[in-house]
């Protein structure tokens, strides 16, 4: 579906694609019928994170190591003609002597801050560790609050045996839009936590979650949240993909509910993303995988689909029409499904072997914009030409899951 | 002295993969290094000082892993990119 012949023009939506071989941009007018791709960007380096400012609509960072070097994050002001390297890529403090310190293997998330705070970033890194920018992403330094916590390396485990496959993970960096002094961070391995002091201090916020691979019924951390949403216009209603399950989280009752409970038995609510409805905090979709037996990752039955909610996963629905019907092994990473702003929204995921596919529809209908990318790490939306729709005030505990 | 660089990291010097640098030691020849090409050394050595998993130095073709290693004047410095897989 994309295509080099008819530019779109001019473009209103860009796809931002992260891959283990470099970064991509899909770009469409605002119909989102016409399509283009830019890149490859930093081709063969690895890209876990790639975000447009939605503050500035121009300023773009690029989380990204080579292979054989240590990591760094990329900048552009100019829509990825130009990049230019940090000049202080995240890094942990130096350790004292004699102690071993941690060393950031990569830079795995990325998160613009509060549109009160305008060149505030977040990185989160492997192993897990929490930056800020406060010039854009030109220079890093530690949130110390967490990475030197006494208590960090019984949250977060031992660095070989409690991580992901490819190194432990702190990401869903999220920044509360009613408030900038809150954030929220996941970790895999680790759990969710949150800080009311812009990471000065943390706390646990697990309580509900299951983590089956633990001896203790319901621990205070240590869970695998496998992505961390909170929405953007109803701040208090949070949604997780974990390792063990789909929940929310009201605020009002600060237990997490196990709303994959609802799921289809034969499906079960493993995965990895999960995407909230930009307007309306009882819309999500996830990408169920397969987490049987020796946990293959890949879509159930090789016959992907997406599963959403209207109600807060009280009730999930199928959708699949316009996806592989048979032999579909791919697997849907976490940060690689995302939302737009249009309406209907439309919905965008891509695969571990290189695929974006899209649905201009909420889910109904999904067609396969691109093939034979590099395995595909992230996916964000940006719009450069906003909606007209304009979004509403930001509502603190409007209203509960259970209504 | 001359310093040959693998190609990972020309991005930092325009394109040339030969460069000269100063330094009584490896550690030193890295600090000046990252004075001309900024940022170069922290894609070799973390941030604890620890050379990373896939950097290797040679110095007049024999590997050397301590960074104090002395260098002199007509020292021949190799910084090799080593496997890292597919």
């Amino acid at each position: 579906m994309v295509t080099n012949t008819k530019a779109p023009t001019p473009i209103a939506l860009a796809i931002l694609v992260a891959t283990r071989k470099g970064a991509f941009i899909l770009t469409a007018d605002k119909t989102r019928t016409h399509w283009d791709i830019q890149g490859p960007h930093f081709l063969g380096q690895i890209v876990q994170h790639l975000v447009l400012d939605p503050r500035d609509g121009k300023t773009m960072l690029a989380a990204s190591r080579a292979g054989h070097l240590g990591p760094t994050v990329f900048r552009s002001t100019d829509f990825g003609k130009t990049w230019a390297e940090a000049k202080k890529p995240p890094q942990f403090p130096k350790a004292k002597d004699g102690q071993a310190g941690l060393a950031v293997d990569h830079v795995f998330w990325l998160t613009s801050g509060h549109a009160s705070e305008p060149n505030v970033w977040y990185a989160g890194s492997s192993p897990q560790g929490l930056f800020r920018s406060d010039d854009g992403g030109v220079t890093w330094a530690s949130v110390d609050g967490f990475n030197l916590h006494p208590d960090r390396s019984k949250w977060c485990g031992d660095p070989g045996q409690d991580g992901t496959p490819d190194g432990p993970k702190l990401h869903s960096v999220t920044v509360d839009p009613a408030d900038a002094k809150h954030l929220y961070i996941a970790m895999s391995s680790g759990g969710v936590f949150e800080s009311v002091d812009r990471g000065e201090s943390w706390t646990p916020l697990n309580r509900g979650v299951a983590a089956d691979f633990l001896p203790m019924p319901d621990p205070e951390y240590g869970h695998d949240p496998h992505c961390l949403r909170a929405h953007p216009l109803f701040p208090d209603r949070v949604y997780q993909q974990n390792h063990c399950g789909i929940y929310a989280l009201d605020r009002n009752t600060n237990r997490w509910d196990r709303i994959g409970d609802n799921m289809p038995e034969t499906i079960g609510d493993i995965g990895f993303p999960l995407v909230l409805h930009p307007r309306d905090p009882d819309v999500l979709w996830v990408f169920p995988m397969d987490g049987t037996s020796v946990w293959p990752r890949t879509a159930l039955q090789g016959k992907p689909a997406v599963y959403g909610s209207r109600n807060g996963g009280k009730t999930w629905q199928r959708f699949d029409r316009g996806l592989p019907t048979a032999q579909a092994w791919f697997t849907v990473k976490r940060q690689a499904m995302c939302a737009d702003l249009h309406d209907p929204v439309g919905l965008y995921f891509g695969t571990t072997s290189g695929e974006v596919w899209a649905s201009f529809d909420e889910g109904e209908n999904w067609c396969c914009l691109i093939q034979h990318l590099p395995h595909i790490y992230a996916l964000e939306s940006a719009a450069l030409i906003p909606p007209t729709r304009r979004p509403a005030a930001i509502l603190r505990s409007s209203k509960s899951i259970a209504q | 002295m001359n310093v040959n660089l693998p190609t990972p990291l020309v991005d930092y010097t325009s394109g040339s993969r030969n460069v000269t640098a100063n330094g009584k030691s490896l550690a030193e020849l890295l600090l000046d290094l990252d004075r001309q090409y900024p940022g170069i050394r922290f894609r070799m050595i973390d941030e604890q000082g620890r050379v990373r998993a896939h950097i290797k130095f040679f110095v007049d073709l024999e590997l050397q892993r301590d960074l104090n290693f002395p260098l002199a004047v007509q020292s021949e410095v190799m910084i090799v990119a080593a496997l890292s897989g597919g």
